[in-house]
């Protein structure tokens, strides 16, 4: 008995601290959290009675101007481009690059760049681009359309009430296409030379080295880059606070929450964030599990 | 035996991790301290703070701290007051929004009532019954307030009016209307300069003021009047109008971006509180003047900052006296003739004042006073949020029942 402790005592002892901070401050706080999402606690004032999930029934039924569900169309609109975007994006660089471009190392670097950035330091800019401007009145990307006489591509960007979230993706596509790009590339380059070469003589073409044989490999990096991609994009808070500042037109979850954090109301404000807790676990927990099968595979 | 050397090492190590900084953070608590919480960091702002505190280190007897917390346009320091009177650390008085912005500190008994205090300093003379009158919770006053702000004032650009041949003042809603065509006809696209949700709010406000009158439109936010009723159907269709003659890319402007349009001569007409000459006349712009919204006669939209006696207030006593200081005559000229405001009190030397400041103190001696809902006089912070929602939704998709739903819902947050 007195030997087992001895075996895994240290060990246990060592990782205690951070075992106990991850439980009081990430597991613990989720639990208080989901506490008082359940809560009648609307206003400042103390006040711990159970109202069960009538507060979760409320965003998707009772919200005015359905301004929960507006907030969650809103993300899905800017995931999907997000994602797709910086998908295609990634992997055509990474094709490029892969191909032997000259002056590769330059090239993704630029790429890489943007990443360097933080969401708040280049919302700042994209504002200026984005400027909803037309005409004579035009500024930012608009200007720059209007003066090389393609008035025609001059929109308002993130301000059109349908769309304007396409254009909010398209800053977050800027910064992250470089990271997908550098996992693709990583994975290019992890796919053994001898299967191209068996490939080549094997006789298939070009195209068909890259459909049948590079890009099935490339799976378990594309879900990677989907699944950090997605999760970034769930939890979109700064570049959308910077850009446009909170307000109706482009809010997503993640601002709804500050908004109703600062009008103290907490238990809408925890509602939301575990469904928006919620939202990511659904992209990440699958993601988890499968890598900890393929783990213990190995 | 080396093995449980290496046990009481790790555990050594995991006590030493557990335990960061117990200490510090421990109050000197001495008596003689004010801490005074406010978001008034720098520019005119913590100019009339500086002025106030001068006429406090005269008055009490007392040591000023600066409790300020930057930025944010006060809601960083919203959330640390938040978290501090949670934990039951609450500073020895805070700044908010007088009015309806109380009413969750109030209901959380976080703050005292000071209706004793009014009438022993005499502040139930100096203040303009309509103020009290707004002020009041239940027949209880619970904040002392150190400035007035007017809401509803209509900024003209002279030159861009004169050239366009607007000659006279518009004094109601048609002739606004009149004067925003003229401008359009001159080639003037958008003659009305807005900013985004509270400003907008500030436009249906004043709006809805000409169409109800004041005593109807107070009702709006205390639920006296009916949102669903004809006028209000009539001051939203008129607001609906309005937004026509406005910028389209409203929703991208903060109030300096929408003032600058009238500054660069692309709008005849801006409505925005009387904090905006200042921002005038720091970038050199003089060619303005000033009008109240046409409609709403002599009607004085206010907002005030004010102090307030929180619960369990370290030197309570201390926090009298500065209350004190801010409701007294002395008090409330040396901050806003700093601040670029006007006092609360009614009893004040106009001619220590600049122009635009005598003119707003006859206007609020003089006038029927009502609160402003965007900038928490009226409306509880819920309300404020509720309502700038509404209003962005409805500068986008222009649907009128949808707004009159939302607002009536928005008004009545924070009032069960």
């Amino acid at each position: 008995m007195l030997t087992r402790v001895r075996r895994w005592g240290p060990g246990l002892l060592l990782i205690s601290p951070s075992l106990l901070l991850l439980g009081v401050f990430v597991y613990g706080l989720i639990g208080w959290t989901i506490k008082v999402s359940m809560s009648d606690r609307h206003t400042a004032a103390e006040s711990d009675g159970f109202v069960g999930l009538s507060n979760y029934v409320d965003l998707f039924t009772n919200d005015i101007n359905g301004r929960f569900l507006h907030s969650l169309r809103n993300l899905l609109i800017f995931t999907v481009v997000f994602l797709l975007g910086t998908m295609l994006l990634g992997l055509l660089w990474a094709f490029l690059l892969e191909r032997g471009v000259r002056a590769e190392g330059l090239f993704r670097t630029v790429y890489l760049f943007p990443m360097a950035v933080s969401f708040v330091a280049s919302g700042v800019v994209w504002r200026w681009l984005m400027n909803s401007g037309q005409g004579d009145d035009a500024g930012g990307l608009n200007a720059i359309f209007g003066q090389l006489n393609l008035g025609f591509l001059q929109n308002p960007w993130w301000t059109d009430p349908e769309w304007g979230m396409v254009a909010m993706a398209v800053p977050a596509i800027w910064q992250l296409s470089g990271y997908v790009m550098a996992l693709f590339l990583a994975g290019f380059r992890g796919i053994p030379a001898e299967l191209r070469e068996a490939a080549a003589v094997d006789g298939a073409s070009t195209f068909q080295l890259y459909r049948r044989v590079l890009f099935p490999q490339l799976t378990p990096v594309a879900l990677s880059a989907l699944i950090i991609v997605g999760h970034m994009s769930m939890k979109m808070f700064d570049l959308i606070m910077s850009v446009s500042g909170a307000q109706w037109l482009t809010e997503v979850p993640a601002v709804y929450v500050w908004q109703t954090l600062l009008t103290s109301d907490y238990a809408k404000a925890s509602a939301i964030s575990v469904i928006l807790l919620l939202l990511v676990a659904l992209v990440i927990v699958p993601y988890l599990v499968q890598t900890m099968r393929t783990e213990r595979r190995s | 035996m080396g093995r449980m050397r290496r046990a009481a090492v790790a555990a050594v190590g995991a006590l030493a991790l557990l335990s960061p900084a117990a200490c510090g953070g421990a109050d000197s608590g001495a008596d003689q301290e004010v801490e005074v919480f406010t978001w008034w960091a720098d520019g005119g702002e913590k100019a009339g703070l500086d002025g106030l505190v001068a006429a406090f280190d005269e008055q009490c007897d007392y040591s000023f701290v600066n409790g300020a917390v930057a930025g944010g346009a006060g809601s960083n320091a919203k959330q640390v007051l938040a978290s501090r009177l949670q934990q039951g650390d609450a500073p020895d008085t805070f700044q908010a929004h007088a009015g309806a912005e109380l009413s969750d500190y109030i209901a959380a008994g976080q703050i005292e009532d000071l209706s004793a205090l009014y009438e022993e300093w005499g502040l139930t003379e100096a203040l303009p019954p309509g103020l009290i009158d707004n002020l009041s919770v239940d027949g209880k006053v619970y904040s002392v307030p150190v400035n007035i702000h007017r809401s509803n004032v209509l900024w003209t650009n002279k030159s861009v009016l004169a050239d366009a041949g607007v000659t006279a003042a518009p004094t109601t809603l048609a002739d606004l209307f009149a004067a925003l065509d003229t401008l359009k006809t001159a080639g003037i696209n958008a003659p009305l300069a807005i900013g985004k949700d509270w400003s907008q709010l500030m436009l249906l406000e004043a709006v809805l003021i000409s169409d109800l009158g004041p005593e109807s439109f107070t009702g709006l936010w205390t639920g006296a009047t009916d949102w669903n009723s004809p006028e209000v159907t009539q001051g939203l269709e008129n607001y609906k109008r309005l937004l026509s003659y406005t910028n389209a890319d409203r929703d991208t402007y903060d109030w300096t971006d929408a003032g600058k349009l009238l500054m660069d001569g692309k709008a005849g007409f801006f409505l925005m509180g009387d904090w905006a000459p200042s921002d005038f006349e720091t970038k050199g712009f003089t060619d303005f003047d000033h009008i109240a919204f046409p409609g709403n006669g002599d009607t004085f939209q206010w907002l005030a900052d004010s102090f307030v006696l929180p619960q369990g207030a370290k030197n309570p006593e201390g926090t009298k006296c500065w209350l004190k200081t801010v409701g007294s005559a002395e008090g409330q000229q040396s901050f806003n003739i700093k601040k670029g405001s006007i006092p609360a009190r009614t009893d004040v030397t106009e001619a220590d004042y600049p122009a635009y400041q005598q003119s707003a103190i006859q206007a609020w001696k003089t006038g029927t006073q009502v609160p402003s809902c965007a900038h928490g006089a009226a409306c509880s912070q819920g309300a404020v949020e509720a309502a700038n929602s509404a209003i962005g939704k409805f500068s986008s998709d222009q649907d009128l029942a949808g707004l009159q739903k939302a607002m009536s819902a928005a008004a009545a947050l924070g009032k069960n």
